[in-house]
């Protein structure tokens, strides 16, 4: 059987399983175990040097629309799909006793991570869009039923702003499809890609259709302005929600971008990359101040994932090989180190009862490992050296800064990249004052007792570092997926 | 020597350090004899490097590889610069730990302190033996968070996470322009590689555009500022005294802020070509040198008053650089290493029999109680203040020639710093070893244990004799003879028995400081003016961009958009119900509904 489906199916069945009534916890760490192995076994048994796409499947479903259920990996997908079935095991892991409808918590979250799952290897448009739909579903259930504080007005919220973002990038896709002759006319997109190679789509069409989905895509990225459901959803969300969302669903954006927009409208693409590079800018200036200000852990870690974007976004404008590899790492890395700083976050509510930085302080006293963790976890996601957070900005700044101006001065991605590093001062500061204030200093007494994080719990957060410091040490492990994925890109 | 060598003065830190964390937490003197175990080991593999001929072959590990684009190397440079710098840091930093386990002999964190310094020694010999600017930030930033963890020690207080906050966050300030300045470099040439960069026709890219290779070059030296705590970025470095003494020995003195001198002499030929970035890096140096001299001579801190001295040191080092002199430079970073490390640990010693009474206006007549700490600090301090026949004097000699060759008034001006060292120093020294104790704790002063006063003994003997042109010129080619002027050594002289003297005539036998100078003592209100400044940009920013986002752009923005959509309020209404299963329903409906549509048409 082919592997991309097994990786699609095991978590549905696990799901449908639970709720049959097989025990919740351990069918849903059973299936997302066995996941993660099945990534595992498709990476080993992916050749980067062979064809781009691998494993491929397909069964049509609609003839005259050329639309098929159509699997298949590139590195690229292998990457985001490799990140999923960490953090879906993660987040599984690190869930807390759930007071209620147990079963159906963990159904959810495996409905979840089909969604991503699927949406990362489809080839076609089509499913490609509807399984990120999919796994819209269970997050807004996850928030609105299990979350906390104001839950029903933060899953309102997210539920209305990213159906309006998936339906902006609906009218971008169906533009697409309408975009080539209608003999031809494809939700294929490995055959859309051979399309734009061959001029076919419609470079008036393609010039108008790439803001849409860049709009779409964006809403679902929490690209400035776009961004403000983000912090709230976060916040509300129980942690393993949150590891999903912030982790693994966001990144079907900007998958989206790399794996639609940029192949088949290159030139589009860099007419409009003055617009990005403003909007990111914003993202990383204007947010990471507003991260600053924040006054609660949760939030202050919702925004540092939206200023984070930024970065992404940066790599992706840079147009070349080294940014684009740096941006598609740095999606991976994004993922695995706010899932683990959202772990721990929901260890502290669990443990104290609030995430207000006046309200904590000292915890690393009595609870000096959950402190470590949540130390490693915020540097790797500052970009500090050893986490792959650090090698793909590193990427992301050389392939911005590379795209030098043709006359005298900068251009205006090495200004964008100057910004860019400043943010990096801004991170530095957010992050090691939230750090500061709740867990170092000194100690509330009434919380001078409070139990460490267990050593159960401690192993999802460790795995997602072991795969951060494997990503830094050693970025070539990944760079041999991606930079193939990525090769077209390699002329410009 | 064999290509592999240089990994075994790499990577027994770092492996020590994971060790440590991974394993041995529970187990502190394991921990702490792991870390010595493995700098000795550094040292050894040091010595090897140093005594035996260069390996025709370099061993190294690609970390980035982009083809003809972009090209990261976990690799090595080994010359005379390096060679020396291993040497150097391995010996002080060995002595260092040893001390360490006489000073953390009895501390909580042990293990963590322990790993912090495995974590540090690694980081720094990663900068030293770099053989590209990337790699050279890579391990530059890793120091600067094995600082963080170490000045943040005790961090259940509430001083040391606020300094350790301070040092990071203004250190990243300077590696901002670091990276930025490697990313003008890389544009401009292509390569990062140090041996590439050197090439007659790389080099020609880079000098090709004059002011863009100034603007480069200063932007590199924003890392030594940070890093080397120049002016206006020298204010982390005092407050970092709140880590535990050895750290303030081994990183804030020998090693860790002497790495922006290393790094400027180690890209001194992108500096070279220059004119404006040299006189630009000198007069940095020298108004730092001044500056922190002068706010030297009011602290009653201890520590305090040795990292003050710091900071103008590294002025006088950075400043030689930006004259032309990187040898010069390298051979005081080289003096100074051992009577700075060798002031610190003493000062170490003080604090530990004192129960970290750092006040030296409370403690007097130390000399009876602590002979050792008295007479190791009495060479320590005659070799910082340039006392002729001790090291400080030979390399502050080659600093002040090189002045004196180039610049009358940096030169006039460093003659100032030197009185001024000889003046706060045996301030310092009077103050706080001569007279008669003052408080109870210096009445029951006492030398610390083997472990702490044989590192003190050896360094002394380092701090008399590094100097000498017959130990020197085996590491570094210094002689005085080249900058010529016979006056120089006669002026520095001089401002050493004034300095000394004038010490002497106002503070023997007082009870408190004759003199207040409430700008000097408040270190020219710096701190506050930087305070204000955040407070009234970054934070009242923080603030505005945080209240704009809930408001303007979440309050008025979005929600007024979607109140005014049908589709709002019809969702609105579904959970104006509570019914968040229901729009579920309906949601996945549509979902099935169009997939049937499209499929079954």
């Amino acid at each position: 059987m082919n592997i991309l489906n097994l990786l699609i199916f095991v978590p549905i069945l696990a799901a449908v399983a639970i709720l049959l009534g097989a025990p919740a916890r351990r069918t849903a760490l059973g299936a997302s175990a066995v996941n993660l192995l099945l990534s595992l076994i498709a990476l080993s048994q992916y050749n980067p040097v062979g064809e781009k796409f691998q494993f491929l499947w397909f069964a049509t479903v609609l003839q005259d629309w050329d639309l098929k259920y159509f699997v298949g990996a590139d590195g690229l997908s292998l990457l985001m799909i490799l990140l999923t079935t960490i953090v879906t095991l993660a987040a599984v892991w690190a869930s807390p006793r759930v007071e209620r409808m147990e079963r159906q918590f963990y159904a959810c979250l495996l409905f979840l991570s089909t969604g991503a799952l699927g949406a990362f290897a489809s080839l076609d448009l089509f499913f490609f869009y509807a399984f990120h739909e999919l796994a819209l579903i269970p997050t807004f259930l996850l928030i609105g039923i299990w979350g906390s504080g104001d839950r029903q007005a933060a899953a309102w919220k997210i539920t209305i702003y990213l159906a309006i973002g998936s339906f902006v990038l609906l009218i971008g896709l169906i533009g697409l499809y309408l975009s080539v002759p209608e003999t031809i006319r494809t939700f294929d997109i490995i055959t859309l890609q051979q399309l734009a190679a061959t001029g076919k789509i419609s470079a008036t069409s393609a010039h108008w259709i790439y803001p849409i989905l860049l709009a779409g895509f964006g809403i679902l990225i929490s690209l400035f302005p776009f961004h403000t459901w983000a912090p709230d959803a976060y916040a509300s969300a129980p942690a393993p929600a949150a590891m999903m969302h912030a982790g693994v669903l966001k990144k079907f954006g900007l998958y989206g971008l790399l794996r639609v927009a940029l192949p088949l409208m290159p030139e589009a693409a860099r007419y409009w990359s003055d617009l990005l590079l403003v909007l990111l800018v914003c993202n990383i200036l204007y947010v990471g101040l507003a991260t600053i200000g924040q006054k609660r852990l949760d939030l202050m870690l919702g925004y540092s994932s939206v200023m984070h974007m930024g970065y992404i976004f940066l790599g992706i404008a840079s147009f070349n090989l080294i940014g684009l590899s740096g941006a598609a790492l740095l999606m991976f890395a994004h993922g695995l180190a706010i899932a683990a700083l959202f772990a721990i976050t929901g260890h502290i509510r669990e443990r104290t009862g609030t995430v207000r930085f006046s309200e904590l302080g000292g915890l690393a006293k009595p609870a000096p490992v959950l402190g470590f963790l949540f130390a490693l976890a915020a540097f790797a996601s500052i970009g500090l050296p050893g986490f792959a957070n650090f090698s793909s900005e590193i990427m992301v700044f050389f392939g911005a800064f590379g795209n030098k101006s043709t006359g005298p001065g900068l251009s205006h991605f090495q200004l964008a990249t100057i910004a860019a590093l400043w943010g990096v001062v801004i991170s530095s500061v957010y992050m090691l004052r939230g750090f500061r204030a709740v867990f170092l200093g000194e100690i509330d007494k009434r919380r001078a007792s409070i139990p460490d994080i267990p050593l159960a719990a401690r192993w999802p957060v460790i795995l997602l570092l072991a795969a951060l410091m494997l990503g830094g040490f050693f970025p070539g492990v990944f760079l041999k997926f991606i930079q193939p994925a990525l090769q077209m890109f390699a002329a410009h | 020597m064999a290509p592999t060598l240089p990994w075994f003065v790499l990577l027994p830190p770092l492996i020590s350090a994971a060790i440590i964390v991974l394993f041995t937490q529970k187990h502190r003197d394991l921990s702490a004899a792991i870390s010595v175990l493995a700098v000795l080991v550094s040292f050894v593999a040091a010595v090897c490097i140093f005594i035996l001929p260069a390996a025709e072959k370099a061993s190294a590990f690609t970390w980035l590889d982009f083809g003809d684009k972009l090209q990261v190397q976990i690799g090595f440079t080994i010359d005379r610069l390096s060679r020396a710098m291993l040497l150097m840091v391995t010996f002080v930093g060995s002595l260092i730990h040893i001390y360490s386990l006489g000073y953390m002999a009895r501390e909580d964190g042990k293990s963590r302190f322990f790993a912090g310094l495995s974590l540090f020694m690694f980081s720094m010999l990663g900068i030293i033996l770099a053989n590209n600017l990337v790699m050279m930030f890579i391990f530059w930033e890793l120091v600067g968070v094995s600082s963080y963890i170490l000045i943040g020690h005790w961090f259940h207080r509430d001083a040391p996470p606020a300094a350790a906050n301070k040092a990071f966050i203004t250190n990243r300030i300077g590696d901002f322009g670091f990276m930025l300045g490697i990313l003008m470099v890389w544009a401009a040439a292509g390569t990062v590689g140090f041996a590439d960069l050197q090439k007659a026709e790389t080099l020609k890219l880079l000098t090709a555009n004059p002011a863009y290779l100034t603007v480069a070059a200063l932007l590199l030296f924003c890392g030594a500022v940070g890093k080397s705590a120049q002016f206006p970025l020298h204010v982390w470095l005092p407050d970092a005294m709140e880590g535990p003494t050895p750290v303030s020995a081994l990183i804030h003195a020998a090693t860790m802020v002497a790495a922006g001198v290393f790094m400027l002499t180690r890209i001194f030929f992108l500096i070279a070509p220059s004119h404006t970035a040299q006189s630009v890096i000198a007069w940095i140096g020298i108004i730092t040198a001044v500056l922190a001299a002068l706010m030297a001579t009011q602290q009653n801190d201890f520590k305090r008053i040795l990292a003050y001295s710091t900071l103008s040191q590294l002025g006088y080092m950075v400043m030689s650089v930006g004259l032309a002199a990187p040898d010069a430079a390298m051979f005081h970073l080289f003096t100074h290493a051992f009577f700075k490390a060798l002031l610190f640990l003493c000062s170490g010693a003080v604090l530990h029999s004192l129960h970290h009474e750092g006040n030296i206006w409370k403690m007097g007549g130390l000399k009876n109680q602590m002979p050792v700490t008295f007479l190791t600090f009495l060479i320590g301090m005659l070799a910082l203040t340039g006392c002729p026949g001790f090291s400080g004097f030979f390399s502050k000699d080659a600093i002040l020639a090189a002045a004196n060759a180039h610049n009358s008034a940096i030169f006039a001006l460093a003659l100032a710093t030197a009185f001024l060292t000889a003046f706060y120093m045996f301030r310092l020294y009077i103050v706080a070893f001569l007279g008669s104790p003052r408080s109870d704790a210096a009445r029951h002063g006492h030398d610390g244990s083997a472990a702490m006063t044989v590192p003190l003994i050896v360094l002394a003997g380092f701090s008399i004799f590094t100097g000498w042109p017959i130990f020197m010129h085996h590491f570094w080619p210094v002689s005085h003879a080249e900058h010529g002027s016979a006056a120089v050594p006669i002026f520095a002289l001089l401002v050493f028995v004034l300095g000394s003297g004038s010490a002497i005539a106002i503070y023997k036998n007082k009870k408190e400081d004759p003199i207040y100078i409430p700008l000097l003592a408040n270190k020219f209100y710096l701190d506050e003016i930087y305070a204000t400044i955040i407070r009234l940009t970054q934070d009242a920013l923080a603030k505005a961009s945080a209240w704009f986002d809930r408001w303007i752009i979440d309050g008025v923005g979005v929600r007024g958009l979607s109140a005014g959509t049908w589709g709002a309020g019809f969702l609105l209404r579904l959970f104006q119900f509570g019914n968040l299963q229901a729009y579920a329903f309906f949601f996945g409906a549509g979902v099935v509904a169009l997939l049937y549509y499209i499929v079954f048409r």
